[in-house]
């Protein structure tokens, strides 16, 4: 009676280790780093619009056409998703993406680390019709490393002041060109009416790159820092504390209710259904309310981020495209990343979607072309100029010890970031007060050391 | 009129009430569970623009943009989604039947340490396990492989199978396998020809649930898949941006991801009411 289980047994053994054995036999092919120009590209992207609905169409309807040997396959991502895909595959050299979307942030970690392919001499240096001279210069220091060029930038964007024209007419109210915050204040403090229009829209979700990265712009033009130069935490200094203080109070006195909940696509919403007199966020959603609200769109003014003892306040972020070292087919991989920032990229996107619907912060040339001016004069300018106005080498009063407007370029600020604007929305949500939140934030900084911070 | 009819009268009136009780409440806890899968298919038809607002709008020129995006994009996401459910699903059965044969019908030796193993496997987070299992699929050249979610799928589910289908084959009367027996049915026979279709409104409820798991399942696929095995759930969340809206997409993307299940267990719904109350006679 037990011999056909103990058969049975056996039998399920065998297919337990044949299984195994077979796949691996079925999918193990050659895997040795090639420069081929045909071939598979798989690209890891960011589910931004402007890249599932312009970059992912018109590389099946252009590109392959132009290059038939070349086939490219999108992996479209959230941002957190696609900041975890990304690391675990370069980290591991498991090689599945043969380019990645990154920012200003990965991209000199990446390069320092050996992760990333020197687009300079590499592939630019041979390719004369790429202008990398014509990327604006910001953007192009800020994707660079010892000088080399490690990812081309695809869009990029500063942050700037959206306001309602009608609604300041309406209260015989104006906006300057170059607002302080304690004037924006004064201004959301008159057109505040609760429960119909916040005086003024701000990020309050929890987020390195949601509160924290509005905050920081803040924060830094009160002249305050994460680190001073010995890397010792700053969170708890009274300019630190006074802008925090501020931008809480700005959010919870005339800011949109449920603030903590909200970060661009929330005020995205409101301020496109006319709940906002003002809104701080990128200079891209100009393009998004172009785009999804028009009628509210011919009522919006721009205004540049707003100061307070700085010159110039506005964040630096690009999404760019960089190639992971020791992939395949380098060759193809380097034809999509020039194709899709290039200049004639930007006449394709024009000529099927319009000219304002152009991506835009990433070459000079677009804000020289006469159509685009008129097709996006209202908010052309001040894009390019707030751009320009970016230094992320010295974003604050101070000189501090590390790179980055809206974030600290070491690797702990992913987790750092997050602990802090979840302390912050904590204030903004009035769950604590903004002085216990920014103790307990100092305290996260604080575990780590100077020589972990400074990576010597 | 007599006194017992006097009295049953409130009696009945109170059984009634009961009964109309029990119905509003399964009435209200049923619309309480359907309106949000309701709204869900009203925004998917709405322009992005009018998705989210308040008060919601219930009246707006109905768009099927949203889905002409939809269809234009998930193609192969569909495609690798069916193959890995199906094939997981009947990997499971496959395995799931002997193995719960041999922990119910004839008890092997430990079979209730071998029970109690198979449903320790679950008790492990997968996220526990996730770094190992992307380092052994990488160093297998399996990432992103239609075969890596096959196999783990089926041993995501395998545990849970065997549970179900073993208090099944519980039920089975022993008189009836012993008459089979007795009229010189092999192992195979006794099986195939006596077992399963008394059981098989359970084995459509396991293969369901199995379906079910097997289609949702976002962690190891967003993990261990790029684009050659990325799955449905991925195409959904590949629909929500950082920076544009996107509620109307992803209600969209939703919905259409969601109809296979429903045909499925729209199909199964009879073997499954009878499948799923059939261990609870015990």
């Amino acid at each position: 009676m037990r011999s056909s289980p103990v058969k049975l047994r056996v039998l399920a053994a065998a297919v337990c280790v044949a299984a195994p054995l077979a796949l691996t036999a079925c999918s193990s092919g050659g895997k040795t780093s090639t420069s081929s120009s045909t071939g598979t590209v798989t690209v890891a992207v960011v589910s931004n619009p402007l890249i599932t609905g312009q970059m992912v169409p018109l590389t099946a309807s252009v590109f392959e056409k132009k290059y038939p040997g070349i086939k490219v396959k999108f992996a479209t991502y959230t941002e957190g998703d696609l900041r975890a895909a990304i690391e675990k595959d370069v980290s591991t050299h498991s090689n599945a993406f043969n380019v990645i979307m990154i920012g200003p942030y990965e991209t000199p970690l990446f390069a320092k680390n050996g992760w990333l392919d020197n687009l300079s001499t590499q592939f630019i240096a041979k390719d004369p019709s790429y202008d990398a001279g014509d990327l604006l210069p910001p953007i192009a220091k800020a994707l660079s490393y010892q000088s080399g060029l490690y990812a081309v930038p695809f869009y990029g964007e500063s942050s700037m002041l959206y306001y309602r024209k009608d609604l300041f007419t309406k209260a015989g109210l104006t906006m300057p060109a170059h607002p302080t915050w304690t004037q924006v204040q004064s201004l959301a403090a008159k057109l505040n009416q609760p429960g119909k229009v916040a005086g003024v829209c701000l990020r309050g979700l929890a987020g390195w790159g949601d509160n924290m990265a509005s905050l920081d712009t803040v924060v830094n033009t009160f002249g305050g820092e994460w680190f001073n130069q010995q890397w010792q935490p700053q969170l708890t200094s009274p300019a630190f504390e006074k802008a925090t203080n501020f931008y809480v109070n700005l959010i919870r006195k005339y800011g949109e209710s449920g603030a903590s909940n909200d970060s661009f696509n929330q005020l995205l919403t409101l301020y496109g259904q006319g709940k906002c007199a003002m809104w701080y966020d990128a200079t891209v959603a100009a393009t998004s309310i172009a785009t999804t609200y028009p009628s509210i769109a011919a009522k919006t003014g721009y205004a540049l981020a707003p100061t307070d003892v700085t010159k110039s306040s506005g964040w630096l972020w690009s999404w760019a495209l960089g190639i992971p070292q020791g992939t395949d087919n380098q060759g193809a991989a380097w034809k999509f990343v020039s194709w899709a920032t290039s200049k004639s990229y930007d006449q394709l996107v024009a000529s099927k979607y319009g000219w304002a619907a152009v991506p835009p912060g990433s070459r000079t040339s677009l804000y020289n072309t006469p159509q685009y001016q008129a097709a996006a004069k209202a908010f052309a300018g001040i894009t390019l100029s707030s751009i320009d106005s970016t230094d992320p080498d010295h974003p604050t009063v101070n000189p501090v010890p590390y790179v980055g407007v809206q974030y600290v370029d070491i690797p702990q600020f992913e987790i750092l970031g997050v602990q802090v604007g979840q302390q912050i929305a904590g204030a903004i949500a009035g769950t604590e007060t903004v002085s216990q939140a920014l103790k307990n934030s100092q305290a996260d900084a604080a575990a780590y050391t100077p020589a972990e911070l400074s990576g010597s | 009129m007599s006194a017992p009819a006097l009295r049953r009268g409130p009696r009945r009136l109170r059984e009634l009430s009961v009964r109309v009780g029990w119905g509003v409440i399964a009435w209200v806890v049923g619309i309480a569970f359907f309106l949000p899968v309701l709204w869900m298919v009203i925004t998917a038809f709405k322009p992005e623009s009018a998705a989210e607002t308040w008060p919601p709008k219930f009246i707006f020129t109905p768009t099927l943009s949203e889905f002409h995006l939809v269809f234009s994009g998930m193609g192969p996401f569909l495609t690798h989604s069916v193959v890995a459910t199906v094939g997981s699903t009947i990997l499971v059965l496959l395995l799931a039947i002997p193995a719960a044969y041999a922990l119910s019908v004839y008890p092997v030796k430990h079979w209730r340490d071998g029970l109690f193993f198979f449903i320790s496997t679950k008790m492990l987070p997968i996220v526990a396990a996730i770094g190992p299992l992307y380092v052994i699929a990488l160093h297998l050249h399996l990432l992103d492989s239609i075969w890596l979610l096959i196999v783990l799928y089926t041993a995501m589910n395998l545990p849970l199978a065997i549970w179900m289908i073993r208090s099944f084959m519980l039920e089975v009367p022993s008189e009836l396998l012993e008459a089979a027996r007795l009229d010189g049915a092999g192992r195979i026979r006794e099986i195939g020809g006596v077992i399963l279709p008394i059981i098989s409104p359970g084995l459509v409820s396991t293969a369901l649930i199995c379906v079910i798991f097997a289609w949702n399942e976002l962690f190891l696929a967003l993990n261990l898949t790029v684009t050659n095995a990325a799955t449905m759930p991925m195409f959904l969340i590949s629909s929500v941006p950082q920076e544009g809206l996107y509620i109307a997409h992803l209600s969209a993307a939703a919905t259409v991801a969601s109809v296979p299940v429903i045909i499925v267990g729209w199909i199964a719904q009879r073997s499954l009411v009878r499948g799923l109350s059939m261990g609870a006679i015990k």
